[in-house]
């Protein structure tokens, strides 16, 4: 059942989720929160600790199962029972605070799992594409490493590289430098940059404000589960309509 | 189903014999409260030793621990209780329980209580010998009771372990309860008797099981 | 004669080990193999059940933990008897060998399971999230992502539990298991001389002395890398 939908500059609509409820037990995390994201769009969320974003994100490729709402990815119904949510999820790269390498595998070994188990490639394959993502990250010298013994931000890049390997549609990033030393940030926003100019879809979820101003299409800001204000970077930073905007970005800018 | 009921839950033998399985329980809970405070004591000795970081001394008693780790508890039970006749030494069954136990036992608290007192860092001696409390002091005051924090998941396990070996005692006629449960299975020549000796065992162990299971899984929810 | 005469005369008596030396080897086969299936069946079947209870199926788990709660809490010498000498009365009828490998390897397998899903849980929960979201079932997860981690971290608790239930074969002698202890036993009856337990020891140590040492070892790697 594709449903097409078309947004008013004719680009495809990459993930759409509407009206996003979760709850955990009495917590409200999301309190009916849409969000459309566009072919080759990248959007920016922020808000402060606690209003939902890493929910949102989880939301939409079902690591948390909404308690309301609906997910399309592609025109997928990706929330409906029958699905094969693993088949969906290999089209969905996510991207963690906290790398979640594999510690027990190279990072050749992180990346090239999924290619050999969900894309049942054979391991000459996987390596070879598992090798492409590396080089896309720039860190082919660094196959046969360890996590352990990588820095934070060679880490987080094996971690981007795991998930695009697969080719996914859309990425979701969730404070993907916040674990990061400051000198170590660099390295990974230059390759978020470089999806960006190849035109990887892309939610992103972040502090690093500097890198929302000059790449993001889109700016949400979030506060108790629902979304405060949205618009172009410009529009956010530079003239938010609301005061909580106003509050969060004087904090975040002051630090 | 009847006989089932017939042969493992007998009342009419149950009653007959409760007194004798009480009589059981009675030697069992005396072993246990003798054996393993002395077996601990031990231990705390053993971890004590290691402490001082004598070579001599840590050499000597890792041969003790893995020696008397080594012995499967049964064998070492059945040699003290057959050995030590031999030697011009009569001791009661009860003696040689007490005996072959310790030295398992303390082994096992030792290695255990060593590897608690290990887990404390350097900063605490430190900060406690640096306002003039003495070695010891030092060690009973302020590194056991964290030590013991870290282990207590370990230690409680031996305990329970411990408390299983007594059954061992009933192999050189020592009246405990697995071994008054068997007279009384030999006199009504129905095995309810074992059936309850087990439910016994149960009903005491049960409780410590869980105990054990809770602090497991909270020292492992602490350790991330 | 002198104390040390004896000691030596009823501990070391040469023509006691001379004349009992092949049943008591006879015995340590009996005990090997006797270990070797419980370690096998106790290991295999204990990381089945916690890859049964990772399921998270609420009646299947209650079970699990049920049953493993009491072969944990009975002493081993307790169930050995009860299945030797109560069982035959509802007609289920097993040879002291079959009794000494199906007790312990229940009780290992038990405590295996405890230490297995110990492991599980501690694996990190972004690991789980991390290979889900590339699209991993539940199933390659647990045996890719999880187990080999969880696997890694329960060998020291593993191989201490392993060698406490591998000795408790000794056990095996009160059900008539022609075990090293049980033929130690016997010559000692026959001679009426302590001397066969006293190869009964050193052959326990012989087997137990070079485990107990290798866990040393084991303990002390995992815990530095900790
Ligand atoms: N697994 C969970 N169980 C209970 N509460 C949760 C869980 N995950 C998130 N929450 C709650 O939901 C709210 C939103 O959390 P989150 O989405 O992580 O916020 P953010 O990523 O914006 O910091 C918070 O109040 C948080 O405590
Ligand atoms: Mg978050």
């Amino acid at each position: 059942m594709l449903i097409s939908i078309v947004n008013p500059n004719d680009r495809p609509v990459v993930l759409d989720a509407k009206g996003i409820v979760k709850t955990f037990g009495q917590v409200k995390a999301l309190n009916g929160v849409d969000l459309a994201v566009t072919r080759q769009e990248l959007v920016f969320v922020i808000g402060p600790s606690g209003s939902g974003k890493s929910t949102l994100l989880r939301c939409c490729n079902r690591l948390e199962e909404p308690t309301a709402g609906a997910v399309y990815v592609d025109g997928i119904d990706i929330l409906n029972r029958g699905i094969n949510i693993n088949a969906v999820r290999r089209h969905i790269g996510m991207v963690f605070q906290s790398f979640n390498l594999y510690p027990h595998m190279t990072a050749l070994g992180n990346v090239t799992l999924a290619l050999r188990r969900v894309l049942k490639l054979s391991t000459r394959d996987a390596n070879s594409r598992g090798m492409e993502a590396l080089d896309g990250v720039g860190l082919t010298d660094k196959a046969g490493a360890y996590p352990g013994e990588l820095s934070g931000g060679q880490q987080q890049r094996v971690a981007i590289a795991r998930a695009l390997s697969l080719e996914p549609k859309i990425m979701l990033f969730d404070e993907p430098t916040s674990a990061l030393d400051p000198e170590l940030v660099g390295s990974v926003l230059e390759v978020m940059r470089r999806m960006r100019n190849t035109g990887m879809t892309m939610v992103v979820v972040s502090h690093e404000m500097r890198f929302a101003r000059e790449a993001a299409d889109r700016v949400i800001f979030m506060d108790e589960g629902h979304i405060v204000e949205e618009g172009t970077p410009s529009d956010i930073f530079e003239a938010p309509q609301h005061q909580r905007t106003r509050t969060f970005l004087s904090a975040v800018t002051q630090k | 189903m009847e006989q089932l009921v017939q042969n493992f839950f007998n009342i009419e033998v149950l009653i007959k014999v409760y007194p004798m399985l009480l009589k059981g329980v009675w030697m069992t809970l005396q072993l246990c409260v003798v054996v393993v405070p002395i077996g601990f004591l031990g231990g705390l000795l053993v971890a004590i030793g290691y402490s001082f970081h004598n070579r001599w001394l840590n050499a000597l008693l890792i041969v003790y621990v893995d020696f008397f780790r080594a012995f499967p508890p049964l064998v070492l039970l059945i040699f003290v209780f057959y050995g030590t006749p031999y030697v011009g030494l009569e001791v009661p069954a009860f003696v040689a329980v007490l005996i072959a136990f310790f030295l398992n036992t303390s082994s096992y608290y030792g290695e255990i209580l060593r590897a608690g007192i290990e887990s404390i860092g350097r900063g605490q001696w430190e900060a406690a010998r640096s306002t003039g409390i003495g070695r010891l002091q030092t060690m009973f005051y302020v590194i056991l009771p964290q030590a013991m924090r870290n282990v207590a998941p370990d230690l409680t396990s031996n305990t329970l372990e411990v408390i299983k070996f007594t059954a061992l005692a009933s192999v050189v006629a020592l009246p405990e309860l697995l071994r008054m449960g068997r007279i009384a299975q030999g006199i009504t020549y129905n095995p309810t008797p074992l059936i309850a000796v087990a439910l016994i065992y149960l009903a005491m162990l049960w409780p410590l099981v869980r105990f054990l299971s809770r602090l497991e899984r909270r020292m492992l929810v602490k350790q991330r | 004669m002198s104390a040390l005469e004896r000691i030596k005369h009823n501990f070391f008596d040469l023509e006691v080990i001379e004349k009992y030396a092949p049943s008591i080897i006879d015995g340590l086969w009996v005990t090997l193999h006797l270990a070797l299936f419980i370690i096998v069946c106790g290991l295999v079947l204990g990381l089945l059940l916690a890859v049964v209870r990772s399921f998270q199926l609420r009646f299947i788990n209650w079970l699990i933990i049920f049953v493993v709660d009491i072969f944990r809490a009975l002493p081993p010498i307790v169930i050995m008897i009860v299945f030797y000498f109560a069982l035959p009365f509802v007609g289920i009828q097993m040879s002291g060998f079959v009794v000494a490998w199906l007790s312990l390897t229940l009780v290992l397998a038990s405590f295996v399971e405890e230490i297995f899903w110990a492991g599980i849980l501690s694996v990190d929960k972004g690991q789980w999230e991390a290979a889900r979201s590339t699209g991993l079932s539940f199933f390659q997860t647990l045996c890719n992502v999880v187990l080999p981690q969880a696997i890694r971290m329960t060998i020291p608790p593993l191989t201490n539990r392993t060698i406490v239930i591998t000795k408790s074969t000794a056990i095996a002698s009160v059900v008539a298991v022609p075990e090293i202890l049980s033929q130690a036993g016997a010559a000692q009856g026959f001679s009426a001389n302590t001397t066969p337990l006293t190869m009964a020891a050193i052959a326990y140590l012989l087997i137990f002395i070079p485990l107990v040492a290798m866990s040393r070892v084991i303990e002390s790697k995992f815990a530095w890398k900790r």
